[in-house]
């Protein structure tokens, strides 16, 4: 008996012959046995980036942001840049985590505990550059509201900048909360597995007592609910932000009204490509094929191919505004700087062009869609594009002001910025492989409570009962 | 709270367990909780638990949050430190809203996380007794209150409905500070033998 029924011709979330305990034991494994050497010499890679971020930041705190290649029109370079990226990143670990689970879509289950690590990893990472780019960070604390001795001077409200502060504050602390309460019953489990003496202690201090009564499951229900509720449109809120630091300026190219939707879905798109690259290697790595299966990955797709069109689409509409408005900074900017291959930044436009809309058309493919290896390859693709449309909207728009006197040399970063950049990368890897060593990657909870209804064996059984009903009525019905 | 006597019953099957907890209820034994390794739904129904009030709790946190940003925004900008902004008005509502928006959410999910730890007392060094620990992998387990009945009489009538290993356990049903590492318990026993 069970109280929700799937359609047998609904592809399995869980393969092969898997009860309860089996699910444990398969995702519990890499937490309990020594990471593999990959995991080291990964870990250790990342490491590496990590410390080239630390030294790139180091040298630009100690000598100052002119140590960037900023200059005065190009105000924000590769650090705006890679901030939107990052932010753009996490929206797919809400998206899935949120989004599909008020859509009960059950096949987020076996993806939206990495992918919720991945938004967490990916806002820290996003936050570094705002931080940083402060120059004298240790007066970061400026950006909070609070009674002061300096007038009191407050912040500006009216700012989108400030709007950003608190977006993607509320957003950090938001998906960290979704995440942990989602992860006590995980931590509670592997707590009563446990065999050695540090297990036992890290993993009951961080399963905060949990026990699995009935009552406080159902508290644990209706709070993932409403936490739902609240991450859905916080989630769209956050890029509409991010994309209003641009659009409520004056700038050709910012200002937009079509920047929200097409900010988010660029967002959702970028994202689910980082949740494709983790999840190919981690299924791979930690033998997860029965949970994150190509159902799960073909799913994916669809999303990315459906985002994927809607920024072209957003592309498209931008040249035809920036045409129809008759407006001569619009049709410089879009014309001449943008859709112009021979601009000084036109391999960025069509690298972006190429990248987002042209290539994940092939997702229109089942085939393709079920590819793991152009999965892979498009994953890659897609993140690369993504960073090439925020270079482009940053860039392209600014490095030529109205007055030719103000037009700024050719701008690329200096190889701080490019430190930092890959810094970040180290830092996101490194917290992800710490993820992977020391906590459950996929929803052990929430994988059983969709096993009996959508895992392979169970499918099975009852796909058996209904033919042999069908069988009995055609037996008595028929002639 | 001293120890109290409790029959622990574990089930494998959800099938086995939705007419058993009827079953119990129905002979009138006292359900302490029956603890799952997942959310089983319906089970809080059947076994006659209130519905949850979080939702209201997370209504009220995030009234409050939208009635900080506002309250405050208003009294910084039109009060306390009024910008002249190209003649705009000093009261712009439209431009707090994404701030008012945030601050909801934030607020809102917050405090309901707080006040679900604090209802299921869930915090880092926090304690429990765990009746059986399979019961977050693969067991269902059901726990009676035996009070000062006949603990034979349960464990008879728990194997009747299907259920397996039932025995009778004391235990401490609050919480109390500690590591899982290391044996605890909330009370000595402090019970001595007069002769």
């Amino acid at each position: 008996m069970h109280l929700k029924y799937e359609a047998q011709i609904r592809e399995p979330l869980v393969d092969g012959d898997k009860d309860y305990h089996q699910v444990s034991e398969d995702i519990c494994r890499p937490i309990e046995v020594k990471p593999s050497r990959l995991w080291y010499i990964g870990f250790f890679i990342s490491i590496a980036l990590l410390l080239f971020g630390v030294w790139s930041i180091y040298d630009q705190v100690v000598y100052g942001v002119g140590q960037w290649n900023l200059n005065k029109t190009v105000g924000w370079g590769w650090d705006i840049t890679n901030f939107v990226w990052w932010i753009g990143i996490g929206h797919a670990g809400t998206l899935i985590s949120a989004i599909l689970l008020l859509f009960r879509q059950g096949w987020r289950t076996g993806v939206n505990r990495a992918a919720e690590a991945m938004t967490i990893f990916a806002v820290i990472c996003a936050g570094q550059f705002p931080i940083w780019h402060m120059g004298r960070v240790w007066l970061a604390f400026f950006i909070m509201p609070y009674p002061n001795s300096r007038g009191p001077v407050w912040v500006n409200f009216n700012s989108p900048l400030l709007w950003d502060v608190f977006a993607v504050s509320t957003y950090f602390t938001v998906s960290l909360l979704f995440w942990y309460t989602g992860l006590l019953p995980d931590l509670a489990l592997i707590r009563d597995r446990a065999k050695t003496k540090f297990r036992k202690f890290f993993y009951g201090i961080t399963s905060f007592g949990w026990t699995g009564s009935t009552k406080h499951w159902q508290r644990h229900e209706a709070l993932s609910l409403v936490l739902a509720g609240l991450a859905t449109p916080l989630v769209l809120s956050v890029h509409t932000i991010v994309s209003f630091d641009f659009a409520t300026s004056v700038i050709p190219g910012w200002h937009t009204t079509i920047f929200p939707p097409y900010f988010v879905a660029g967002a959702i798109f970028s994202g689910f490509a980082m949740v494709q690259t983790l999840l190919l290697i981690l299924r791979r790595v930690f033998n997860l094929q029965d949970y994150i299966t190509l159902g799960h990955i073909e799913a994916m797709n669809k999303v990315i191919v459906l985002t994927g069109s809607i920024v072209g689409i957003a592309y498209l509409t931008e040249l035809f505004i920036a045409f129809y408005s008759q407006n001569q900074y619009e049709a410089y900017a879009f014309f001449y700087t943008r859709a112009n291959l021979f601009s000084p930044y036109g391999w960025a436009y069509y690298g972006m062009m190429t990248c987002n809309v042209l290539s994940p058309q092939i997702f229109w493919f089942r085939k393709m869609r079920r590819n793991i290896y152009v999965t892979f390859f498009m994953s890659i693709i897609v993140n690369i594009g993504m960073w090439f449309e925020r270079f482009v909207i940053i860039a392209t728009s600014i490095f030529r002001d109205y007055l030719p006197s103000s037009w700024s040399i050719y701008y690329s970063p200096s190889i701080f910025e490019i430190g930092f950049y890959v810094g970040t990368f180290g830092l996101f890897f490194t917290c992800f492989f710490l993820f992977s060593k020391y906590f459950p990657v996929i929803a052990i909870a929430e994988i059983k409570h969709v096993l009996k209804t959508s895992g392979q064996n169970y499918k099975e059984q009852v796909g058996g009962i209904e033919l042999q009903k069908v069988e009995e009525f055609a037996g008595e019905y028929a002639h | 709270m001293a120890k109290k006597k409790f029959v622990v019953g574990s089930f494998k099957e959800e099938s086995v367990l939705f007419p058993a907890v009827k079953a119990v209820r129905k002979a009138g034994y006292k359900i302490h909780d029956v603890f799952t390794p997942y959310a089983v739904h319906g089970l809080d129904h059947e076994m006659g638990l209130r519905e949850t009030s979080i939702h209201t709790a997370g209504f009220i946190y995030g009234i409050t949050g939208t009635a900080t940003a506002l309250g405050c925004i208003s009294w910084i900008l039109v009060q306390d430190w009024p910008l002249n902004i190209g003649g705009k008005p000093h009261f712009a509502l439209p431009a707090w809203i994404p701030i008012t928006f945030e601050l909801t959410v934030l607020f809102s999910a917050v405090g309901m996380t707080m006040t679900f730890c604090y209802l299921c007392q869930l915090a880092p060094f926090v304690k429990k007794h765990h009746f059986v620990l399979r019961s977050t992998d693969d067991t269902f387990a059901m726990v009676i209150d035996a009070g000062k009945s006949n603990s034979q009489e349960i464990i008879a009538f728990l194997e009747a409905q299907g259920a397996v290993d039932v025995h009778e356990q004391f235990a401490e049903t609050g919480w109390w500070f500690g590591t899982y590492n290391k044996e605890q318990q909330l009370y000595k026993d402090t019970t001595v033998d007069i002769a």
